[in-house]
C-alpha cells in the first residue's frame, strides 16, 4: 500500500485516495479530427519509469492533486497541486540511487564525492 | 521426439536417457528473419506456431527478454471460458474455446485442459439481470451457458454457502460447462516445442532495445540485447510492456498497465469440482490438480510495472473467499504474486495493424488473456502472415478508438478495474 503525501493533508494511506489517471492530459482545441479526439480520450503514455498522475483524496480533503511516481519501484517522488506545472525532476543523488537510476560505479563515485 | 506410448516404452528400456530437449535454443539469432514475434508468452508462442503450421512461415523467431512463459502466462489463474456478451467477443473467445478442445493432440503435448465448468455467482438483482442477459446472448450465439438457482449451484459446487444471512447472498449463478482450467506452463511449453519443431527460433534472454525503420517508415529490424536482427514484419505480443515496446516506434496506445495478483493455498484434498467466480464481491477460485486453491485477486488502482501488488488488494479478495467458502477459513496461503496486465478502455483486446507499416500488435488482453491463448495466436498469425485481419479479429483493430466502435466487455471481464 502506498503512503501518499497529500499536498493539503500530509501523508495518508492509499486507502483514503482514489486514483484518477494520467495527469496533464490536455485537449488541443485547434484539433477537431476523430483521430485527435480518440487520442485525447484514450491514448496514454503508460510510462515504465517516472509518471505524473492524478489522485483525489476522497476520504480526506476531497481535492485532486498531482503526483510524480516511479512505476517500476512505486516510489512517490513528489506531489503538487493541480494547476501547477509538472516539476522538473532534478533528483538528488540519494533519490536517484534509491530508484536504481544510477549505474553502480557512478553511485560509488557519488558516495566518495559526498565524503 | 514425439510423445507416444511407443516412445514411452522405448525410452523406459534405455533408462530415459534418449529424451531430447523440448525445443531448440539457438546460440545466436540469425541475421534476418521473415518475421519476429516480440514476447515469448503463450500468445506469442501460439502466434509463431500457427504462422509456421498454417501459413508456412518457418523462418521466424520469437524474442523474449526473460524466459518463455515467465510473464503473465506463468502468473495467471488458468481459467478458460467464453461467456462474453458481444458477438465480436463471443466469436473470438469461442474460437479459442474450439481450439482448446483438441489442443493437446494438435501440439502432441498434454496441456491438461479440464472442462470442469466455470460458474459465475450473482449476488443482487443487477447481477441477475446482467448474467441472464449474458446467458441468453451466449445461447443465441451457440455458446453453452445456463442459469442456475442457488440450490442448483450448490449441487454443482457443494462448498458454496447459499444461506440467506450472508452479507452478499448467492441469488443465482451462470454456468458454462465447457469452461474450466488448463496447465498454463504446459501451454507455453507445448506451443514452444511445436513451433520449434517446425523451425521457429525461440530466443530467450533476448531483450528488444529498439525498433529499426527504413526511409519509408516501415520496420526494417530490431535491436536486441543479442545484437541487431533484420526483418520486415514484427508482431508485438508483450502484454504489460506493449506500451514500452511501441514507444520505441513512437506509437502511443490506449493501454494502461496494472499489477494483477493471484494466490495459492497449501494443497488440500479435492473439494472444488469447478471454477467459481464472483464479480460483485471480487473473488474467484479453483483447485489445481496438486490440490492448491488458486485464487485471483484484483488490480491495483494505479499504473505499475512492479510485478507485485498491494497487500490490501489480496486481503480484500480473501475476505470475500472466506465469506463464500467458510470451510477454507483456516487455510494458509503459500504464495502470492503479481503480473502486469495491459488494460484497454473497453476491456477488449487490440489485434491488428499500427500506424507503422510492418508493425502489428496483439495486446490489451487485460485481466483475462490466458483463456484466449490458442484463438489469439491463431488470428494474430493470420494478421502477421497476410498483413490483413481475418473475420474474427477485424473488429478488434486499433482503429476502433478513433471510429468509436468500442466492444465494451467491462461486465464480462470479471475483474473490477
Amino acid at each position: 500500500m502506498l503512503l501518499i503525501p497529500c499536498p493539503y493533508c500530509g501523508p495518508r494511506p492509499e486507502l483514503e485516495f482514489r486514483h484518477a489517471g494520467e495527469a496533464h492530459v490536455v485537449r488541443d482545441p485547434s484539433l477537431s479530427s476523430d483521430a485527435a479526439w480518440g487520442a485525447f480520450l484514450y491514448a496514454r503514455s503508460n510510462t515504465r519509469g517516472v509518471i505524473a498522475e492524478r489522485w483525489r483524496h476522497a476520504s480526506g480533503c476531497g481535492r485532486f492533486f498531482n503526483c510524480l511516481r516511479d512505476t517500476v519501484s512505486d516510489n512517490i517522488l513528489q506531489t503538487y497541486k493541480t494547476g501547477e506545472p509538472r516539476p522538473d525532476l532534478a533528483l538528488d543523488a540519494a533519490t536517484r540511487r534509491q530508484l536504481g537510476d544510477v549505474a553502480p560505479d557512478q553511485s560509488v563515485a557519488a558516495t566518495e564525492a559526498a565524503r | 521426439m514425439q510423445f507416444s506410448l511407443l516412445n514411452l516404452i522405448r525410452q523406459s528400456f534405455s533408462a530415459n536417457q534418449g529424451w531430447t530437449e523440448q525445443w531448440r535454443s539457438p546460440a545466436e539469432p540469425k541475421p534476418a528473419y521473415d518475421a519476429i514475434i516480440i514476447g515469448g508468452g503463450g500468445h506469442g508462442l501460439a502466434t509463431a506456431y500457427y504462422m509456421a503450421a498454417e501459413h508456412g512461415m518457418t523462418n521466424i523467431a520469437v524474442v523474449e527478454k526473460g524466459w518463455i512463459g515467465g510473464g503473465n502466462t506463468g502468473r495467471n489463474t488458468t481459467i478458460i471460458r467464453s461467456n462474453y456478451l458481444w458477438e465480436e467477443s463471443e466469436a473470438l473467445y469461442n474460437h479459442a474455446m474450439g481450439l482448446w478442445q483438441d489442443l493437446s493432440h494438435a501440439l502432441n503435448y498434454n496441456v491438461m485442459y479440464s472442462p470442469r465448468g466455470c460458474m459465475m455467482l450473482a449476488h443482487n438483482t443487477h447481477d441477475v439481470q446482467v448474467f441472464k442477459r449474458h446467458v441468453h446472448a451466449n445461447r443465441l450465439f451457440g455458446i453453452d451457458n445456463q442459469w442456475l438457482s442457488p440450490e442448483e449451484a450448490k449441487d454443482v459446487c457443494p462448498i458454496l454457502d447459499i444461506s440467506k444471512n450472508m452479507r452478499y447472498p448467492i441469488v443465482g449463478a451462470s454456468l458454462q460447462r465447457r469452461g474450466g482450467v488448463a496447465r498454463h506452463d504446459a501451454v507455453a511449453w507445448g506451443y514452444a516445442r511445436a513451433a520449434s519443431a517446425l523451425g521457429v527460433d525461440i530466443l530467450q534472454k533476448c531483450e528488444v532495445k529498439g525498433i529499426r525503420r527504413d526511409a519509408s517508415g516501415a520496420v526494417s529490424g530490431v535491436d536486441t540485447s543479442r545484437g541487431p536482427i533484420s526483418t520486415k514484419k514484427i508482431g508485438v505480443v508483450a502484454a504489460g510492456n506493449t506500451s514500452t515496446v511501441l514507444g520505441m516506434a513512437g506509437v502511443r496506445l490506449p493501454l494502461e498497465s496494472f499489477p494483477l495478483q493471484a494466490l495459492v493455498s497449501e494443497p488440500i484434498k479435492p473439494l472444488m469440482p469447478c471454477v467459481v467466480m464472483s464479480n460483485t464481491i471480487h473473488a474467484y477460485m479453483s483447485q489445481s490438480d496438486k490440490g492448491e486453491l488458486v485464487i485471483g485477486a484484483g488490480t491495483d488502482a494505479y499504473i505499475s510495472y512492479s510485478q507485485t501488488g498491494g497487500l490490501h488488494i489480496a486481503t480484500h479478495t480473501l475476505d470475500a473467499i472466506c465469506e463464500l467458502f467458510p470451510m477454507v477459513r483456516r487455510l494458509r496461503m503459500l504464495r502470492n504474486w503479481g503480473g502486469i496486465v495491459d488494460v484497454t478502455p473497453d476491456r477488449s483486446p487490440i489485434i491488428g495493424k499500427t500506424p507503422v507499416p510492418g508493425l502489428f500488435i496483439n495486446c490489451g488482453w487485460g485481466t483475462g488473456g490466458f483463456k484466449a491463448t490458442p484463438g489469439s495466436g491463431h488470428v494474430f498469425a493470420h494478421q502477421v502472415a497476410t498483413g490483413e485481419p481475418n473475420r474474427i479479429s477485424a473488429p478488434f483493430s486499433l482503429d476502433r478508438f478513433v471510429s468509436g466502435r468500442l466492444i465494451d466487455e467491462a461486465a464480462a471481464a470479471a475483474v473490477a478495474h
